[in-house]
């Protein structure tokens, strides 16, 4: 028992060593020539492979604006698919430099897991999706309900939290990744499958026959999905941090990935500083001046990365409803460059 | 002259001198000494300095996350337990789901593999066959592809709640799980379990006392009908004096699942069956081994006794193999507890799943559970192989060996 244990404390202990002396994760990113990602093992809007092995999705393009900033080359990306217990550890040991993978910002999880969260890519909240044959047209029918979910996430919580809150029975049934889950749903193991919304629509297409399937209308929480890195490195965290603010800032003055170069040649002052030609706000960050530029160019702006992935261009055709920009009547809104 | 005039005095001095020194003598105890102090130092430099490392990162460290609430629901507990139970309370249903399956899935391993072995080494041609066709084709198969093959074969062939399979309305089948009626305790409970205890007890002080005096005065007592007096009508004429000891609560299909009863659910059996059939594949093996390296003439002087096959084997051949059978016996018994931590593919709350997975996500804390978590497997794995040491050391020491 002792030589196991040991073990496992060396092997951790060395690992947390070599990575606390480490803090400059920019200089070892270069170093790397690549940027290590994390993201889901598959979760379509969010996060997932297609067929060739490309990934696509707004978790995605976050890992690749960085990237963009950084090479100036949108495949110097490592993507790393973990399940939801995985995450954590993945980060914390230094096996990826950011975790970009439909995670809910928490108190705990701010504080606790030695890591930061540098922002909202994607406003969320906890729903629940039945067979239409059931005839359910609320959650607050779901009295002695057999529940699937995905286990190591706050989904898990939020449902023991809104039955008990609502007087209801139910039985869990937890697995460890999204797929099964899924699977079990469609296989009649339980009634309802709980997850994000934006995950239950992205689910719903893999199953076969969407058609028979409903998202009910109640939203249980609030989950907003963002990108965290390690504690102790502020540069990187400011990186992370300015890149998703980027992408933001270019929806709001109209940048785009097709008009960045014509923008970038206009005499306004404002669009001047975002995008390098006035003042070194890239440089201050370690980067270059032109990385608003380079980001747009990789991955387009805010809007752009939302319609491609989960929005109307894409199968999911979710609305963007709270995430708009904070100027169209949504909660998406970035600190101003200057 | 005694026996005991013969042995040196004790002299332990000598004996640690022995043990921790070898050859070396004294010198050797202190180079032992050196060397575990040594390997102390290491691991204590070790410890302090994760914790140091984990304190600079501001990642949460140490065991008082047990004391916290989980916040989530299990779906199979044998101890009652709710969303806000601790995380301690967390790790012992897991623990208890573990086990339950482990001892479940050993107890069915062993009599299908000794069934097997049996058939196997059966002169009937097509049982041979069949026991063969039955090992080779179940171990050659992964055993988490056959977890998963179970899962989704009993969730696929049977019907939802709305359509379940009724077993003369008191029990009912369907992708939910297998709902029993379960017994609720009346008054007459605490008397009837009593009665019942005594009635175990004295029947196997009985069964000692007629084994004893057939060894010994070679005198045959026929005890089975106060054997049946003590079990059956003891009890009975309880239940007249105090009344029922419990009745069944029957299962009722209420909303979308049935409501009272209890309920095995289908990750439990898919496990259970998956785990129970693998192992006893390998388990018929070793016990073909076994009975194989007992010598074909006891098996010709049973015979020749004018035993049956069936009393040959149960009375010669069996108690002889075990011998051989039990030291590895208890490494599939090992593998099949450790085995059931696959339970995470298919939903089953084993200690690795809710423990291992769910808690060490909502708290982090990695190195404390994956710690515990080994810390566990490793008791049980010891645990059960001591009780098989016990177990082989009298199986060795009943033949004289």
């Amino acid at each position: 028992m002792k030589r196991v244990t040991l073990a496992l404390t060396l092997a951790l202990a060395a690992g947390l060593t070599a990575q606390a002396a480490e803090a400059q994760t920019l200089k070892t990113v270069k170093d790397r020539g690549m940027l290590s990602c994390g993201v889901s093992q598959g979760l379509p809007g969010f996060s997932s492979p297609d067929d060739k092995g490309n990934w696509t999705g707004i978790d995605v393009d976050v890992c690749r604006a960085i990237a963009g900033a950084i090479f100036n080359d949108p495949t110097k990306v490592k993507f790393v698919p973990l399940s939801a217990k995985d995450r954590f550890t993945a980060l914390q040991s230094g096996e990826i430099d950011v975790l970009s993978r439909n995670t809910t910002w928490t108190i705990s999880r701010d504080t606790s897991l030695g890591a930061n969260f540098t922002g909202v890519t994607y406003y969320d909240g906890q729903g629940f999706m039945v067979k239409k044959s059931l005839k359910v047209n609320s959650a607050l029918e779901l009295n002695s309900a057999s529940v699937c979910v995905q286990t190591g996430t706050t989904t898990e919580q939020n449902l023991a939290d809104y039955f008990k809150a609502n007087n209801m029975k139910y039985e869990v049934i937890a697995f460890a990744t999204n797929d099964e889950t899924v699977k079990a749903y469609e296989a009649g193991r339980c009634d309802v499958f709980t997850t994000d919304q934006s995950g239950l629509y992205a689910n719903r297409l893999k199953l076969a026959n969407p058609n028979d399937h409903m998202v009910l209308p109640e939203i249980i929480s609030k989950e907003p999905l963002g990108p965290m890195v390690r504690h102790g490195d502020d540069q990187w965290f400011d990186i992370v941090k300015w890149t998703l603010f980027a992408m933001l800032t270019a929806e709001e003055l109209g940048v785009t990935s097709k008009n960045v170069d014509e923008k970038a040649k206009l005499e306004n002052p404002e669009l001047k500083r975002v995008l390098g030609s006035d003042g070194n706000f890239g440089e201050q960050l370690g980067l270059t001046k032109d990385w608003v530029v380079r980001i747009v160019k990789t991955v387009g702006n805010y809007g752009e990365v939302f319609d491609r992935n989960v929005g109307a261009g894409s199968p999911l055709a979710i609305n963007r409803g709270v995430n708009n920009l904070w100027n169209k009547g949504g909660l998406q809104y970035a600190p101003p460059i200057r | 002259m005694t026996t005991e005039a013969r042995k040196p005095p004790p002299q332990i001095a000598l004996k640690i001198r022995r043990i921790l020194g070898g050859k070396a003598g004294w010198n050797g105890v202190a180079v032992q000494f050196a060397f575990a102090a040594i390997l102390g130092w290491i691991g204590y430099e070790i410890v302090s300095n994760a914790r140091a490392n984990l304190e600079n990162q501001h990642i949460a460290a140490g065991f008082g996350f047990l004391r916290n609430n989980a916040g989530f629901d299990v779906n199979q507990t044998l101890i009652s337990y709710t969303g806000s139970d601790t995380f301690l309370r967390v790790f012992v249903v897991g623990l208890l789901n573990t086990l339950i399956v482990s001892v479940v899935g050993i107890f069915f391993a062993t009599v299908i593999g000794f069934i097997v072995a049996l058939c196997r080494l059966s002169p009937n041609w097509l049982l041979s066959r069949v026991g063969e066709i039955y090992v080779e084709v179940i171990r050659n198969l992964p055993l988490l592809f056959q977890i998963l093959f179970w899962y989704l074969a009993v969730l696929a062939a049977l019907p939802n709640p709305r359509q379940s399979i009724s077993v003369f309305g008191i029990a009912f089948i369907s992708n939910r799980g297998l709902v029993v009626p379960s017994p609720i305790g009346q008054s007459g409970l605490a008397p009837f379990l009593a009665v019942l205890a005594f009635g175990i007890v004295a029947s196997l002080a009985l069964h000692f006392y007629a084994r004893r005096a057939l060894f010994q005065r070679g005198q045959v007592i026929r005890i089975w009908p106060s054997v049946l007096a003590l079990l059956f009508a003891l009890p009975l004429a309880t239940m007249l004096v105090f009344g029922l000891p419990f009745t069944f609560e029957l299962p009722q299909l209420r909303g979308f699942n049935f409501a009272g009863g209890s309920r095995i659910i289908p990750e439990f059996v898919a496990l259970a069956v998956a785990l129970s059939t693998y192992t006893a594949a390998f388990i018929a093996e070793i016990v073909r081994a076994g009975i194989l390296s007992v010598h074909k003439g006891q098996m010709e002087a049973g015979s020749s006794l004018g035993l049956s096959r069936g009393a040959t084997l149960r009375l010669i051949v069996v108690p002889q193999a075990m011998r051989v059978i039990v030291p590895p016996l208890t490494n599939q018994y090992l593998n099949l507890t450790k085995n059931s931590s696959l339970a995470v593919a298919i939903g089953y709350p084993d200690l690795v799943s809710v423990f291992a997975g769910t808690s060490l996500s909502q708290t982090g804390q990695a190195i404390e559970i994956i710690a515990m978590t080994m810390g566990v497997y490793l008791l049980i794995s010891l645990l059960t192989s001591a009780i098989m040491s016990v177990y082989g050391w009298r199986v060795s020491r009943s033949l004289g060996a």
